[in-house]
């Protein structure tokens, strides 16, 4: 029983730890969080399927070229472009947004036409905290290629 | 606050046929997602975002665009056209609440 309490009150500091250090945790990715991190990632694929239609993601051919480090989560540069052609028979139709730790983590889509010339947009968006952010990029025969980043957000912007 | 100054740029100098060019747009909004509050009253301030952007060249939408309230306030957007005739570049943003706002870039092709 004695062993017991100890190990509780052991578990209880630990966990305050955990608390106050929370950002770090998550950083480092721990056997302890990783359970709701796959919970999240499972429903972050089920908004890509929502969008974008279901099957699996390659990741490559996209690329989000931003620091992996954001001041102000009002306001995070997402420069995105996937190095593919823009040919009338062969290009990508759509580029989706996603932050998964944002309340709402769809964040927007654009989608192109041959005429665009170039799969590539630059927007700005918000994050509430840190977390991976993604972009997920169908061609006109629905495959699917992604990129992901985790973006370390110093100041969370209002609630995306 | 104010609300929209719509503007899209692209190149000043006319372009060859078939280069792709790239043009920057920029528009005021508040971009509220619906989710905050008001500090003082802890009222929840309605959502007022952008909902869909699209771009027209030539007659044809070339690009769009579906944003939600995890786009920044005063959005600026940058994206690609290939050139092909001479001719206005047409960004036109509506937002949630049915406001539609437009800016034009004339884009010359040599």
């Amino acid at each position: 029983m004695g062993m017991n309490k100890e190990q509780e009150i052991s578990r209880r500091s630990f966990f305050h730890k955990v608390g106050t250090a929370g950002v770090a945790v998550v950083a480092a990715g721990t056997t302890l969080t990783s359970a709701p991190r796959q919970a999240s990632a499972s429903a972050i694929d089920a908004l890509v399927a929502e969008r974008l239609g279901a099957g699996d993601v390659a990741y490559e051919k996209v690329l989000i070229d931003t620091p992996p480090s954001a001041e102000n989560g009002a306001l995070v540069r997402i420069p995105v472009s996937v190095d593919h052609p823009m040919e009338s028979d062969n290009y990508i139709q759509s580029i989706a947004i996603f932050v998964d730790n944002n309340p709402k983590p769809f964040v927007g889509q654009f989608d192109f036409t041959p005429e665009s010339g170039r799969a590539a947009v630059e927007c700005r968006i918000k994050m509430a905290k840190t977390s991976q952010v993604r972009a997920i990029a169908k061609t006109n025969a629905g495959k699917l290629y992604g990129f992901k980043q985790e973006i370390q957000v110093a100041e969370g912007g209002c609630a995306g | 606050m104010a609300i929209g100054k719509p503007k899209v740029r692209g190149p000043r100098k006319a372009v060859a046929k078939g280069e792709v060019v790239q043009f920057k747009s920029l528009i005021k909004h508040p971009m509220e997602s619906g989710l905050r509050k008001n500090q003082e009253t802890g009222q929840a301030i309605p959502a007022h975002y952008i909902e869909s952007v699209t771009v027209v060249y030539g007659g044809k939408t070339v690009l769009s665009a579906t944003w939600t309230g995890s786009i920044s306030k005063n959005p600026f957007f940058s994206f690609y056209v290939k050139a092909a005739k001479t001719g206005d570049v047409t960004v036109t943003w509506k937002d949630n609440q049915g406001k539609e706002f437009t800016a034009n870039s004339s884009l010359k092709v040599a």
